[in-house]
């Protein structure tokens, strides 16, 4: 049956095509939908799960490919890193089913904190790589990676981007689900344990491996080659490869070769193609990778071809191409003379619209609360990945840092040591505060600021309670405030540990936030509603007083799962000082003609402007 | 067959992307291959977005180039204007005059009502104007905004496509309570794209 589907969807259509027995995942955009597919569609007898991270989703697939299942792991590329170190031993012992790690990369990048190429990760780990162009072409191209995958017992990347991802096409659909026969897991220790002895061995193995591997994908359907035999040739890979196509179509006599293998690279398959051509525009995202490869082919072979791309300057380093970048390039390497242009169109300066916290987010309302309750002390705000990363935005402005997931947790930790501990000279305060006397306490008070971790609950569960563990066993002096608002919201309201459902669509226990940090042994945990403004910022005030690591659930629901038909109303009693503006930064208030107003499509009825309105002004809210 | 590149674009939240679904399924449901591409993500809270749906099969990016969209298709005017350098020459653009006020402007107390903007775009020409959020108070609920957009957008003609088959594609899409007052959005729209 056709469908049609976003290119994630069509990455599970072609998985459940190719029988997958288990798929496991992290959220992270541009990555999420495939998981979510495979549970719209007939999957009886598969294992499918949202896992706590990206490196417990490879090792739980691991294991069934291991056992001759067919194994689908999905991830964005950061998620990647997280999943690096069980990655990197895999390709070493290899697998017995089939099993490819979806690796989402992200051009742009649009969502992401770093731009990059999982082709690079593939050769770093000594395993293929497969890059779809199209919707469609993931679909058949997911089928191929576990052929492959299966044919050389080694897990295989395929790295689709954001374009691909999320652009949509028709697919056909199966109608049902047949899922790999396998055989089990065989205990092998000379197989499954990794030692030395056997990384050394299959060390050699892989690359004697790769080499055939290359040769194999020189007759891989999608490594391909259009247009007439010229001297001047593109060479493209990933969505760059349709830009160029859309340009190509009207210049038949340039020759075009696309590379859906990244690595191994087919190199007898490039080295037939590149007979007569003497030099070649590389047209790719992310990094130099086709580009280099052919320079290192064109060193080992001794060819006389001029290669442009990233590393000469004819495409940028950084950033997405387009089907209109693609054009500029092309047609300023063919030397075809542009078509007059219009000058552009003067338009007026436009407003601009910074992603913001929507209207009655909860998050808004607990980083109100600390920043009410910490005003004019010295402090540290370490943010994280999620909605609330847009914390960050004015009039909040309560993110100071953030790096990646988990991270703030840690950083929190390392701020406060600083502060309390190392002094600029290198002299320790607490050796100090431990000997004789009291050496200046003031002084070092007044440097010390109060630091602060804020992590979303899905994130906590991912990479921030290791973190904390850590926090306590080294007597750090944090408030760690878990933003709870029961989902992984940014990627699009998945389930995880805290919320009692998981993708085999059973109710689960619930894993307790509050009960695993009283395990820990914090000094302090307390639940608040970030929405009753007071309590709340007597909540942060008592943490902050208390030495040692004290953490503050903000619990409150995302407001785009649980709807509310609660409406704020501005009064006749408004003084229009503007202040719930000015304070909470809030998508529905705003000015019109001059006066305050609440617009009712937006506002969910939060009342957190109500409580800062100095006058009383606001009601509705309950 | 036909080639039609349609441009959608708005503020995240305003409903974009149910409007982008109806008319790729559809210009499908006619025997057209489409493609479409969808801001997701974090652009999504409050910043613009933009759907591309491309139809016909030469279509191999999956964004449209710019000077290449046939209809533009906006919830929003500064949006519209964001995005003209993809409106073709002779290609047009539906433009819902009432303005979403992004918090900075809020903020900094600029002042964007979007009047500039539909004055700049009224002076520019090929635009067909209404304030979708008085058209949809009128029929009760500002919800109906995307598919009263899409109404103007058929009855201009410029969609290609027929008004039944887009009515069909609603009704499969919209929860059956809220059916009746969808198509009465789609038409009360289609009769402004009429004129």
């Amino acid at each position: 049956m056709k469908e049609y589907v976003m290119g994630n969807g069509a990455i599970a259509l072609g998985a459940l095509k190719a029988g997958v027995n288990i798929a496991c995942g992290y959220p992270g955009t541009p990555s999420s939908e495939i998981i979510e597919t495979i549970a719209k569609y007939p999957h009886e007898g598969l294992h499918l799960e949202w896992s706590v991270n990206e490196k417990a989703a490879l090792e739980v697939a691991a294991a069934a490919a291991y056992s001759g299942a067919r194994a689908l792991v999905t991830m964005k590329q950061v998620g990647l890193n997280v999943a690096s170190d069980p990655l990197m031993s895999l390709a070493y012992v290899g697998v017995e089913g089939g099993m490819v790690v979806v690796s989402a990369d992200d051009p742009g990048p649009i969502s992401s904190q770093t731009e990059q190429d999982s082709r690079r990760f593939a050769e770093f780990a000594r395993i293929p790589v497969f890059d779809p162009s199209s919707p469609e072409e993931a679909f058949e191209m997911i089928q191929d990676a576990f052929e492959y995958s299966e044919k050389y017992k080694t897990p295989v990347i395929f790295r689709p981007t954001t374009r691909v991802d999320h652009g949509y096409a028709s697919v056909e659909a199966p109608d049902t689900y047949i899922p790999k026969e396998f055989d089990g897991f065989k205990k092998d220790a000379g197989r499954f344990v990794i030692f030395p002895r056997l990384s050394y061995k299959n060390h050699g193995m892989i690359e004697e491996r790769n080499v055939r591997i290359g040769e194999d994908f020189s007759s891989y359907r999608f490594n391909t080659t259009e247009g007439a035999a010229s001297e001047k040739a593109v060479l493209s890979g990933g969505i760059s490869y349709m830009y160029a196509k859309e340009f190509l179509k009207d210049h038949p006599e340039v020759k075009h070769i696309r590379i859906a293998t990244a690595y191994p690279f087919p190199e007898s398959f490039v080295l037939e193609k590149l007979k007569g051509v003497k030099e070649v525009m590389c047209l790719e995202e992310l990094s130099p990778y086709l580009e280099e490869q052919l320079l290192k082919l064109a060193g080992k072979h001794g060819l006389s071809v001029k290669v442009y791309g990233k590393l000469t300057g004819h495409v940028p380093a950084m950033g997405e191409n387009s089907a209109d970048s693609a054009k500029a390039i092309l047609e300023r390497y063919l030397g075809i003379q542009e078509a007059e242009k219009a000058a552009p169109e003067e338009i007026p300066p436009l407003p601009a619209r910074p992603p913001v916290l929507c209207a009655g987010c909860p998050h808004r309302a607990s980083f109100y609360a600390v920043k009410k309750a910490m005003e004019g002390q010295k402090t540290y705000y370490c943010g994280d990945i999620g909605c609330y990363t847009l914390g960050n935005a004015m009039p909040l402005d309560m993110v100071d840092t953030c790096l990646c997931m988990g991270a703030g947790v840690t950083m929190a930790q390392g701020f406060s040591h600083i502060d309390k501990e190392v002094l600029p000279n290198g002299k320790s305060l607490k050796r100090l505060k431990a000997g004789a006397g009291s050496p200046e306490p003031s002084s070092g008070a007044e440097k010390e600021g109060k630091a602060f971790a804020f992590i979303g609950d899905s994130t906590f569960f991912a990479s921030g309670l290791t973190g904390v563990v850590n926090a306590v066993y080294n007597e750090a002096d944090i408030t760690v405030c878990i933003l709870d608002n029961s989902t992984t919201a940014m990627t699009g309201h998945q389930p995880h540990p805290g919320t009692g459902r998981n993708m085999m669509g059973h109710v689960t226990q619930k894993v307790s936030i509050p009960a695993i940090l009283e395990a820990i042994g914090l000094t302090k945990v307390v639940t608040v509603d970030p929405l009753d403004l007071e309590k709340a910022v007597a909540a942060v005030k008592e943490c902050t007083a208390l030495e040692g690591v004290k953490a503050i659930i903000f619990k409150s629901p995302c407001i785009a799962i649980e709807r509310s038909s609660k409406k704020c109303v501005i009064t006749d009693s408004c003084v229009n000082c503007k202040k719930c503006i000015r304070e909470t930064g809030c998508p529905a208030l705003s000015l019109t003609e001059g006066r305050v107003n609440i617009d009712a499509s937006l506002c969910t009825g939060c009342g957190l402007c109500a409580q800062v309105c100095p006058v009383s002004a606001i009601g509705g809210a309950s | 067959m036909m080639d039609k590149d349609i441009l959608i674009c708005g503020v995240g939240g305003q409903g974009t992307v149910l409007a982008s679904r109806i008319i790729a399924a559809a210009a499908m449901a006619e025997g057209h291959t489409v493609h479409s591409a969808e801001t997701i993500g974090m652009a999504q809270r409050g910043g613009p977005v933009t759907s591309h749906v491309r139809i016909g099969e030469a279509a191999y990016s999956p964004l449209i180039p710019l000077g290449k969209a046939d209809l533009i298709i906006g919830f929003e005017p500064s949006e519209v204007v964001r995005n003209i350098a993809y409106l073709s020459q002779k290609g047009i653009a539906v433009v819902n005059t009432a303005a979403v006020k992004p918090v900075t402007a809020s903020l900094s107390g600029s002042g964007y009502d979007g009047s500039e903007m539909t004055e700049y775009l009224n002076k520019r020409g090929g635009c067909i104007f209404a304030d979708g959020v008085a058209e949809c108070e009128k029929l009760g609920s500002v919800k109906f905004l995307n598919i009263l957009l899409l109404g103007i957008a058929a009855g201009s003609g410029r969609l290609g496509m027929q008004k039944e088959t887009l009515i069909a594609e609603i009704e499969k899409r919209v929860p059956g309570k809220f059916r009746e007052a969808n198509i009465k959005a789609f038409m009360s729209g289609y009769d402004i794209g009429k004129k």
